[in-house]
């Protein structure tokens, strides 16, 4: 299921998906037109790509718990200044300040632990949304290539 | 994501191509180290110059992978790392782990000495 307007200067494109990894190339594929429109370079689709992959494999797996009948909802507001990407499941949420960070000793030879930190890597912002039972929505926040002064933080790649 | 594996004397060479992601090329690549290390190899080059992109979950497994071999007293060494894929190791202090290699002759030698 997906859906794309205009509101004023805003352009909106949201889908929502079951549950299913097999699945995430579909959102890939509307990620990536929608950062292609927005102006955005094949290297910073790249990155871009890969931190809105982490956002909706984290909601299938750790927010959806992998079943199949709850949807996942992707939304992405390209405005004048910035690209902002909301990811939703319907889980029961969790602490994003809590989780440890994967470059520590311990860490690093861990299997998982490095998705939200990409997520983190490739955006300027990453906002969760928060409610009584934990946070289960998140939103991604890029300062578009054309907008205000200077090239994209070359950090953030 | 597919994977082919040759034998170059005594050293496994995995060529991979495609895409290592969640539920598609990370299982693909879990079964084959799984596969290579029941049956005794302990020298294991994985050749990525044909993999073109990479979640957390692939950079998941090429841990998992190294450990693995790691703790059966083998070395799994890395060869045609892809730019994209060397920051995404860069990123996550993996470089530090890994031994890369740009051509193969020099990988295979580094497992001569």
């Amino acid at each position: 299921m997906s859906s794309a307007r205009s509101r004023g200067e805003q352009k909106v494109v949201e889908l929502s998906i079951r549950s299913r990894f097999e699945l995430l190339d579909l959102v890939h594929n509307a990620a990536s037109a929608v950062l292609r429109e927005a102006g955005f370079d094949d290297d910073a689709r790249f990155w871009l790509t890969v931190a809105i992959r982490e956002a909706v494999n984290n909601a299938i797996k750790h927010g959806n718990r992998l079943d199949a009948r709850k949807l996942v909802r992707v939304r992405f507001e390209v405005g004048r200044e910035e690209l902002k990407v909301w990811v939703r499941d319907r889980g029961r949420g969790f602490e994003p300040n809590r989780l440890p960070s994967p470059l520590e000793a311990d860490n690093l030879l861990k299997g998982g632990g490095r998705g939200v930190y990409f997520m983190r890597k490739f955006m300027d912002k990453v906002r969760y949304v928060c409610r009584s039972s934990g946070c289960n929505e998140v939103c991604m926040i890029k300062r578009l290539p054309r907008a205000g002064k200077g090239p994209e933080k070359e950090e953030k790649r | 994501m597919k994977s082919k594996v040759r034998k170059v004397g005594e050293v496994t060479v995995v060529d991979l191509a495609g895409k290592i992601t969640i539920g598609a090329g990370d299982v693909v690549l879990r079964d084959t180290i799984r596969e290579l290390v029941d049956k005794g190899d302990r020298k294991i080059l994985l050749n990525l110059g044909e993999v073109n992109y990479m979640d957390s979950s692939g950079v998941g497994e090429l841990v998992a992978a190294y450990t693995s071999v790691a703790n059966r007293g083998g070395h799994l060494k890395l060869l045609n790392v892809t730019k994209k894929i060397q920051d995404l190791l860069q990123i996550t202090q993996l470089l530090t782990v890994f031994e890369t290699f740009d051509k193969e002759a020099e990988a295979l030698a580094s497992y001569r000495s």
